[in-house]
């Protein structure tokens, strides 16, 4: 990881909106009033969020996430905000992107969201993904909403010049999200599901292996889930190749003041010595040699 | 032009708005200007290096939420060379939180964190006291007074005592901390909780029970910051459930020299600054000059015996 740089998505913003007695430059995160453009089904779980979004938002990195703060709906009145990967962001078009699957008080309460209304998005915030300086081929493993997390890194490595391997993984094929869209951002796709067994993790692994040995990979990154945890732990270690993992967790301000969203970690890679970091700060993605399962 | 100055003791704030301990961290000053502000308070830090508690640590309530948190602390070394060189870069005072197992350790503790830039220090007494059978010192009059006099033997900066909800009689432990030198009281930490998932059948927190916060409880610690203003006569920050300059009146017209913002910092970051805002918006549609004519300003309503009315 030392020889790793964070990953520039665009300049940040050199000026914030608001009036803030010549220290404006340092202020990097906001309470952003973003726009709702679209909010549509994209399948019969997930919704996608499209807002217009003012400066500081638009200077989010791949990994990065929000802190929504989600509307009431029905008995739903959500008191805490929501952290929120982001899928996309478009400076150019002055938007940032959510996928989600609505299945609890805030996202039921984000999918009401009429084109037109407001959502006060905090962030940008977190740590992201680090990219290895000259990397020329990364791995992305991803499954359902995972995949939202993976897809700003995937663009951003293809446009920093390395072949991205993408491996999505869903229960069928029909439930793959995005495969067009990180084709049409230069990923190589590969759909693997549970109905042909494909998803298998052994398989995953042995495609892995495969494509390394064309190309070798300088970053393996996933998110979500243990399996695929252990899995790039096992293929990081066996391939030699740092491996970086997404982690979601509940959070209290995401912004490392509350210390609710804690988990465990090792200080260091094979090291017995645990310590809790936040998740909102100190992550969410980490070191997955460092991470361990939950 | 409203003067929304209020005095603790000798320490002059440009206004009375502070983050209650442990809802505030360096992250703050990327999202707003912390010069803007009454004081900072710290998270409580501990002698000794803690963890804290197992996750979950948080579970959302209606209008509130049930935090489990423990202490974590990176101890006194790292407070002092981390973040008073940070909070230097700032204008307001500088309170440090302090939590310690014995009377001793608080003492000890107040005496190492007595360098320049820090103006005050709290005692988080919400904690167990590990000589006597693990009970919180902010419950026991005794132990309360005995902490801040250690405290005020090994400093002289500003001693506060935050204390406990979970007591039957806040007036008595704010009466026992006044008798022991504190400068001012700050009234109060998290009402003990629980809650259940009736899914798992798992508490909601690891640790079983935890800290109920937020907009939900401010009516139950306006009354106990009431109750601790009308025992004593040092100065009393109010904490609990403040979100908006409506509360922090509220707190005010109790009797409460200052206010803390705790987990309303969690829901937006504006918050404190909002709160300052409307607060000077409020002096000046009531023609206030001076915010601290509202502290204790409550007005009772008269005693009227029902049969007085008769002759109305």
């Amino acid at each position: 990881m030392t020889n790793s740089v964070p990953i520039p998505l665009q300049p940040a913003p050199s000026t914030a909106a608001s009036s803030c007695g010549g220290h404006c430059a340092d202020f990097t995160i906001a309470e952003n009033l973003c726009q709702v453009l679209s909010n549509e089904w994209v399948n019969a779980e997930y919704k996608h969020l499209v807002l217009k979004a003012p400066p500081i938002a638009l200077a989010v990195l791949p990994g990065q996430f929000f802190h929504l703060n989600c509307p009431p709906s029905g008995n739903d009145v959500p008191y805490l905000r929501r952290p929120m990967s982001l899928y996309r962001v478009s400076p150019q078009d002055c938007t940032i992107e959510f996928l989600y699957k609505v299945q609890g008080a805030g996202t039921r309460g984000l999918a009401t969201l009429e084109p037109g209304a407001t959502l006060d998005a905090f962030g940008p915030v977190g740590q992201g993904f680090t990219l290895p300086p000259q990397a020329r081929h990364v791995l992305v493993l991803a499954r359902g909403v995972g995949l939202a997390t993976m897809a700003p890194l995937a663009q951003h490595a293809v446009q920093r010049g390395a072949r991205v391997t993408a491996i999505l993984s869903a229960r069928s094929p029909a439930l793959v999200m995005s495969e067009q869209y990180l084709r049409s951002v230069g990923a190589d796709v590969i759909v693997v599901h549970d109905q042909d067994g494909s998803s298998d993790i052994a398989h995953i692994e042995k495609l892995v292996r495969e494509r390394h040995a064309q190309l070798p990979f300088d970053l393996l990154t996933t998110c979500g889930s243990n399996r695929f945890l252990l899995a790039l732990q096992r293929l990081g270690q066996e391939l030699d190749v740092p491996a970086q993992v997404a982690l979601e967790q509940l959070m209290g301000c995401a912004l490392g003041m509350c210390f609710a969203c804690v988990r465990p970690f090792r200080k260091s890679p094979g090291s017995e010595t645990m310590s809790y970091r936040r998740v909102c700060w100190d992550g969410p993605v980490f070191d997955a040699q460092e991470t361990v399962t939950w | 032009m409203v003067d929304m100055s209020v005095s603790i003791g000798k320490l002059t704030l440009q206004n009375p708005v502070m983050p209650g301990s442990g809802t505030f961290a360096e992250g703050m000053a990327k999202v707003i200007d912390l010069n803007r502000l009454g004081a900072i308070v710290t998270k409580t830090i501990t002698s000794d290096l803690r963890e804290g508690n197992t996750p979950p640590r948080v579970a959302e309530l209606r209008n509130s939420t049930l935090f489990s948190i423990g202490i974590p602390s990176k101890g006194p070394e790292h407070y002092l060379e981390e973040l008073v060189p940070f909070y230097r870069n700032y204008t307001p005072p500088l309170v440090a939180s302090i939590s310690a197992n014995t009377v001793e350790e608080f003492g000890e503790l107040a005496a190492r964190l007595s360098v320049p830039g820090v103006a005050a220090i709290e005692a988080n007494i919400s904690c167990p006291n590990l000589k006597k059978d693990g009970q919180a010192f902010g419950m026991d009059p005794q132990a309360t007074e005995a902490v801040i006099k250690a405290m005020k033997r090994n400093t002289d900066l500003q001693v506060w005592a935050k204390l406990s909800p979970n007591v039957g009689s806040i007036a008595v432990i704010a009466r026992a901390a006044e008798q022991g030198g504190a400068d001012a009281l700050v009234s109060s930490n998290a009402i003990l909780a629980m809650a259940i998932d009736i899914e798992s059948h798992q508490p909601k927190v690891a640790n079983l029970m935890g800290g109920i916060t937020g907009s939900a409880t401010k009516p139950i610690l306006l009354r106990m910051a009431y109750q601790a203003a009308q025992a004593v006569s040092i100065p009393v920050i109010g904490c609990g459930g403040i979100a908006t300059a409506e509360d922090a009146i509220e707190y005010l017209l109790a009797g409460c020299t200052a206010v803390q913002v705790g987990t309303a910092n969690f829901i937006s970051t504006s918050a404190m600054p909002r709160v300052i805002d409307d607060l000077q918006a409020y002096c000046v549609r009531r023609g206030i000059t001076r915010i601290r004519d509202l502290i204790g300003a409550m007005k009772v309503h008269e005693a009227k015996l029902l049969e007085a009315r008769a002759g109305l």
